[in-house]
């Protein structure tokens, strides 16, 4: 449902993206990964318009992500941040539903009731009426997830959510992401955690210096890498580990 | 010592007779304050809002119309609303014209605040409303707007107190605030040491807890 084919951006004469391709299909999920500063975070910018791609195309569901249709674009496909990125002047229940009302026109009642679900499943329900600055790191990150999840998208996608948490808080963000995949949500998954990746991942894609290394099914590539800097870099990722 | 004393008594009786003038000259500062602070504000967030509209035109007009104000002495502008409009045609009665000139004068200011409490909200945050979809305009009122003011509420606080002292300068053109309601009695009585220090006293009573407020402001919005 997520298509994107030789797709190149550039901040001024630094060319991060160089010729990307590659597709998620309904229901997979998809892994991105690779040295910091290969523009992962760019190529996933760039699929919800964030960042405007200058060569290539890049498309949903048949659909070509540009200026004209960004609103529709992103109101179908989710987006879940390393900083979390909560709105800190309102509570947990008003940044649920702030997209649905703000954006989607939804009554607040039922946004609100939805709203109050999705905090259930993330196992927030209680902090409903906290701000943000009152979570820890891991809260916070279920409460983005809930966000995003409220605007009932097609895809979500994750720019490396555990990255900016505590050790002991990744594992309950990475147990709603799972949960997420065994519902059959379409996500694309920015991270470092290689055994998320391995067990939860349907494909791997190896960024480096602007270019899709390596590709396919996430076993694959993650524990057999055909190509040397895929090796190189699994090595030393799986080192720190 | 004696004549210490009989000074002090003197004082105390004096302020017994003059209060109710001075406190009534106090109260024309501080509605002149309210209402020339309620038209800056306005005049201010409309300048702040063009400058930062994104097109050249209105830009260019906002931060021209910014920078002449700023240059330009307050009690300049004063007499220019008070005397000059009435040449054209425009003539106020000297309290409205003393509220729209400090507040003119004020806008300058005001806009700085907006726009820097605009421009210091997390472009992360501007993001996450475009990643759910809002229009341009949906951010600026329920991210921008509100994060920006609360940043900006000390600056707001801090120029409010400036507001308060400067309304003495409406004295000038024949306003009864209370440095004017001072001066008429100090040209009457003679007593020009009682009345300017009871004047200075009521200016920081009024002061002083605008100044606790915008403190207190601060410390609840940097808990969230
Ligand atoms: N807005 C920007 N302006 C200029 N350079 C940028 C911008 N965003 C990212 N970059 C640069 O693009 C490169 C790739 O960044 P990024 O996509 O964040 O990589 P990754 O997420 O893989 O670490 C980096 O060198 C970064 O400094
Ligand atoms: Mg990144």
């Amino acid at each position: 449902m997520i298509t994107l084919e030789k797709v190149a951006k550039s901040f001024g004469d630094l060319q991060v993206l160089k010729d990307i391709s590659f597709t998620v299909a309904r229901g997979e999920v998809a892994c991105l990964i690779g040295p910091s500063g290969s523009g992962k975070s760019t190529a996933l910018r760039c699929i919800n318009g964030l960042e405007v791609y200058d060569g290539g195309v890049i498309q949903v569901d048949g659909q070509r992500v540009g200026a004209e249709n960004l609103p529709s674009i992103r109101r179908r496909i989710a987006m879940v941040f390393q900083r979390f990125n909560l709105f800190p002047h309102r509570t947990v229940i008003e940044n649920i539903i702030e997209g649905p009302v703000f954006s989607l026109g939804k009554p607040v009642a039922e946004a609100r009731e939805m709203g109050m679900d999705l905090l259930e499943k993330v196992e927030m329900a209680d902090k409903a009426t906290s701000y943000p600055a009152e979570l820890s790191g891991g809260q916070q990150q279920r409460v983005g997830i809930a966000r995003a999840l409220a605007m009932q998208p097609e895809a979500i996608l994750f720019d490396e959510p555990t990255s900016a948490l505590d050790p002991e808080r990744v594992g309950e963000v990475l147990n709603v992401m799972r949960e997420l995949a065994s519902d059959g949500m379409t996500m694309i998954v920015v991270t470092h955690e290689m055994r998320f990746a391995r067990d939860v991942a349907d494909k791997a894609i190896f960024m480096a210096d602007g270019y899709v290394v390596e590709s396919g099914p996430a076993v694959e590539v993650l524990t057999r890498p055909q190509q040397e800097r895929t090796r190189q870099f699994l090595d030393r990722i799986l080192a720190l580990d | 010592m004696g004549s210490e004393v009989t000074a002090f008594s003197d004082f105390l009786h004096d302020t017994i007779i003059f209060l109710p003038v001075l406190l009534k000259g106090l109260g024309v500062t501080i509605l002149l304050t309210g209402c020339s602070l309620v038209f800056s504000l306005v005049l201010g967030l409309g300048w702040a809002l063009m400058t930062l509209s994104g097109n050249a035109w209105l830009s260019a007009i906002s931060k021209t119309v910014v920078n002449v104000i700023r240059g330009i002495p307050i009690i300049v502008q004063l007499f220019y609303v008070y005397f000059v409009l009435p040449e054209i045609g425009v003539q106020l009665a000297p309290f409205a014209a003393g509220a729209f000139g400090l507040g003119l004068a004020y806008s300058a200011y005001q806009a700085e605040n907006f726009r820097g409490g605009f421009e210091a909200v997390d472009r992360q945050l501007v993001e996450a409303g475009r990643s759910l979809g809002m229009s341009e305009s949906t951010i600026f009122r329920r991210i921008i707007f509100p994060l920006g003011l609360r940043t900006a509420l000390p600056s707001f606080g801090n120029t409010t107190v400036m507001m308060l002292k400067d309304s003495s300068i409406a004295s000038t053109i024949t306003i009864a605030e209370l440095t004017r309601a001072g001066q008429l009695l100090a040209i009457a009585t003679f007593k020009n040491g009682t009345v300017y220090t009871l004047i200075a006293l009521l200016y920081l009573m009024a002061s002083l807890p605008l100044a606790a407020g915008v403190r207190a402001m601060e410390r609840k919005l940097s808990r969230r």
